[in-house]
């Protein structure tokens, strides 16, 4: 099967791979993993005060498709407030990569770890605010 | 046409249980299939000759799918109306999720060095984790009917078994 261009793109030059600190109360983790193809993605974004998603990380075992995917929401993450964040839909990631039919979970994968990302930052700053 | 309504463990006459004999259920398929080769049907009707090429069909799928504990962990939670979700439920234990990637690392390094001791441990390594699973399919299945807990044991062993075909993949490859 023949891979786009633009998939291509992120599966030679992958933006944004590697790790932040998980501990750090600024950022949010989410790991997410797909059983039918094994794939395993992780997905690290950083908030500033204003609540703007300042950097964000992957780091995907999978196929191009898997890793294209998150290149490319770690590039649209930043910037993003976190309800953006949470409104980007994976149709918009098998649009921009072209990602064929057989491949569309790929992209769901990755908007599944912006998700738990999300979810896991919330579940962090939670009680930070309780105790204020 | 009265057996494709009977499930897999039926045809086989084997208990609907995770833990079923492997020993039986090899008896059990090779006593079936010689009874429903088409080689016999040769000279039969059309109609008989097909029916008796769908149950071999049906026996040898039944077959594949028993021997298979993945497969036959999933089959049973399908016949009691639960889905395992393997295409659409990405939520796996973050600490799973982290021993995926690690297993994977370890496979990389291992194949860039040409190192086929070190797949070979690994490959154990994935062996006594399946085994564990097994076990915990058994008691979730059989004894406890805890079918959404058995659905994520399955959702497990799907990786372990990609990691598993990877590795020996790759030692095969260091092989030739």
């Amino acid at each position: 099967m023949a891979y786009s261009d633009k998939v291509l793109d992120h599966y030679e030059n992958p933006r944004n791979v590697g790790t932040l600190d998980k501990n750090d109360p600024h950022v949010g983790t989410g790991m997410v993993g797909a059983p039918a193809c094994g794939d395993v993605m992780k997905l690290q974004i950083k908030v500033n005060d204003d609540g703007i998603i300042e950097d964000a990380k992957f780091k995907t075992y999978g196929c191009g498709s898997a890793i294209a995917s998150s290149s490319l929401v770690t590039e649209w993450l930043k910037g993003k407030s976190l309800d953006q964040a949470a409104q980007i839909k994976n149709s918009a990631i098998v649009e921009e990569l072209a990602l064929p039919p057989v491949k569309i979970h790929c992209s769901v994968l990755a908007e599944d770890a912006i998700k738990a990302a999300l979810a896991d930052l919330k579940a962090k700053q939670t009680p930070a605010v309780a105790a204020a | 046409m009265h057996n494709s309504s009977r499930n897999h463990f039926e045809l086989f006459n084997l208990p609907a249980r995770f833990a079923i004999d492997l020993n039986t259920l090899d008896q059990h398929y090779r006593k079936l299939q010689s009874a429903v080769h088409p080689d016999r049907f040769a000279a039969a009707p059309a109609a008989e000759r097909l029916h008796s090429m769908q149950q071999a069909t049906q026996a040898n799928e039944a077959y594949r799918t028993l021997k298979d504990p993945t497969a036959r962990a999933r089959y049973l939670l399908q016949i009691n109306g639960v889905d395992t979700e393997e295409e659409s439920n990405t939520a796996m234990p973050a600490e799973f999720l982290v021993l995926q990637m690690e297993w994977r690392e370890a496979m990389e390094d291992a194949r860039a060095a040409r190192d086929i001791p070190a797949l070979d441990k690994l490959l154990h390594e994935m062996q006594q984790e399946s085994k564990t699973l097994q076990q915990h399919l058994h008691w979730a299945l059989d004894e406890k009917k805890a079918y959404s807990e058995a659905a994520e044991t399955v959702r497990k062993l799907r990786f372990l078994d990609k990691v598993r075909d990877d590795i020996q993949q790759s030692i095969s490859k260091l092989e030739e």
